[in-house]
């Protein structure tokens, strides 16, 4: 793949296929954590680091389950792998850096089941990515991510202390505001075809 | 589960009182996302509410043997069994269905209402009982899920797809409209933002408030985003043993 492919691919990821305003993947932690920029910053940051170490280790287990007519099992593989290899790189966080452990470790648990981290090894698979590509379009899932929790952190601390409907508040509130937020992603439509005419 | 309650409260709990999209918040993404068209929305109801039901019996059968401290792991490859079976039944027998759904289909593993079930429900409780609870949940689930579709769909396109997996009509030919929409044929336009990503974010927090205004009548608590001590993963949690707050 060339260049230009990866860079369109990367770019794609983070605009126009944003995971979580346009593919509403990893919704939970987008909701949850994104109250204050700090916390948003720090899970997006576990979430790039989980992605990526996801989308490299899986890649040659697809492949081998491919070359042995077993991509049935691709699923199940998938999903231990990215449940241990959170839990390992926790283990091996605290042990070693425990600097970094105590700003990304706390998010870790959460990113098991976060569904952008399967959702990225799965669309990998679909697209038919061979590894650098894969790599590059986890990579730029989780900046994508991270670009969409810092947005909406900051709308969100806009949003504290307003006065709105009694119904609206809380959960409400914060999905219309997440509406909105979408809406300025749909600006990036044609982004990508325009810019490397695919 | 502090009283016992009857198989049919079981059922019931899981469509209004704990519903688990607009009441407990669980599985939010695949809500969002399939949510354009009913009968993508009733397709994945369906889909989820099997492994849901399938999982939820395999689990509370081995809920004596599975040890305590493996349990998130051993829950989380039953899970993945069943949703590698649904995804291949409906590969061979769906294929429109299949690709409609895309990779929402496998992230069933990773939704948190069967996850969430799992721990919370199935492995407390007998077969039978945890069974009946599936369903339940399903349905719930299902519900809540075609209540958007329906509110996305019509508002966006003007139409509604009254089929279930391929089979039925949609609103244009019960009214023999041809190629018009029926807002178009009344004189409106669709609102095509409610198809689109925007669209299921307003979409959602609109319910929201609606459950959130039932439940007040009711004098229930509004729903809230599941805390620490609710969620599936907080047993497995470092955090707990560490002592530490969550991460929210």
């Amino acid at each position: 793949m060339t260049i230009t492919g990866l860079v369109a691919i990367l770019l794609a990821a983070i605009t126009t296929n944003n995971f979580v305003l346009s593919k509403f993947l990893g919704i939970c932690p987008f909701l949850g954590v994104s109250k204050k920029t700090d916390t948003a910053l720090g899970m997006s940051a576990a979430v790039i680091f989980v992605m990526v170490l996801a989308a490299a280790v899986t890649y040659p287990l697809n492949v081998l389950l491919e070359n042995h007519d077993m991509a049935y099992l691709q699923t199940i593989v998938q999903i231990l792998v990215i449940a241990s290899l959170v839990q390992f790189v926790e283990i091996v966080l605290k042990k070693y850096i425990p600097a970094l452990y105590n700003s990304l470790g706390i998010y870790l648990p959460l990113i098991t089941t976060n569904c952008a981290v399967l959702g990225v090894v799965q669309l990998n698979v679909q697209s038919g990515y061979g590894f650098v590509a894969s790599v590059v379009n986890a990579l730029g899932g989780g900046l994508g991510f991270m670009v969409a929790m810092l947005m909406f952190s900051g709308v969100r601390e806009r949003l504290e202390g307003n006065d709105y409907p009694k119904f609206w508040d809380g959960l409400p509130i914060t999905l219309v505001a997440a509406a909105i937020t979408a809406c300025s992603f749909l600006g990036f439509t044609g982004l990508v075809e325009g810019i490397f005419g695919a | 589960m502090a009283e016992k309650k009857t198989l049919g409260q079981e059922f019931s709990k899981g469509l209004i009182k704990e519903n688990p999209v607009l009441r407990l918040v669980l599985g939010t993404c695949p809500t969002l996302a399939v949510s354009t068209s009913i009968e993508n929305a009733i397709g994945m109801g369906i889909a989820a509410t099997i492994v849901l039901i399938c999982s939820n019996i395999v689990i509370s059968a081995l809920r004596k043997v599975i040890p305590n401290k493996v349990r998130i792991p051993c829950y989380i490859v039953v899970i993945a069994a069943f949703v590698t079976i649904v995804q291949l039944v409906v590969k061979a027998f769906a294929p429109s269905l299949d690709e409609a759904l895309g990779i929402y289909l496998p992230l069933i593993v990773v939704n948190c209402i069967i996850l969430g079930r799992a721990e919370g429900f199935a492995n407390k409780n007998g077969v039978v009982a945890s069974a009946v609870d599936g369903i339940g949940m399903g349905v719930g689930f299902t519900i809540a899920l075609t209540l958007m579709a329906a509110i996305r769909e019509f508002f966006g396109s003007g139409n509604l797809t009254l089929k279930v997996i391929g089979y039925g009509t949609t609103l244009q030919d019960v009214f023999k409209l041809g190629e018009t929409d029926i807002l178009t044929a009344i004189g409106l336009e669709p609102i095509l933002i409610f198809i689109l990503a925007p669209g299921g974010f307003f979409t959602f927090g609109l319910l929201m408030a609606c459950a959130n205004r039932i439940a007040e009548s009711k004098g229930k608590p509004k729903a809230e985003l599941k805390s620490c001590e609710d969620c599936p993963m907080a047993a497995s949690c470092s955090l707990k043993a560490d002592g530490k707050e969550c991460a929210e």
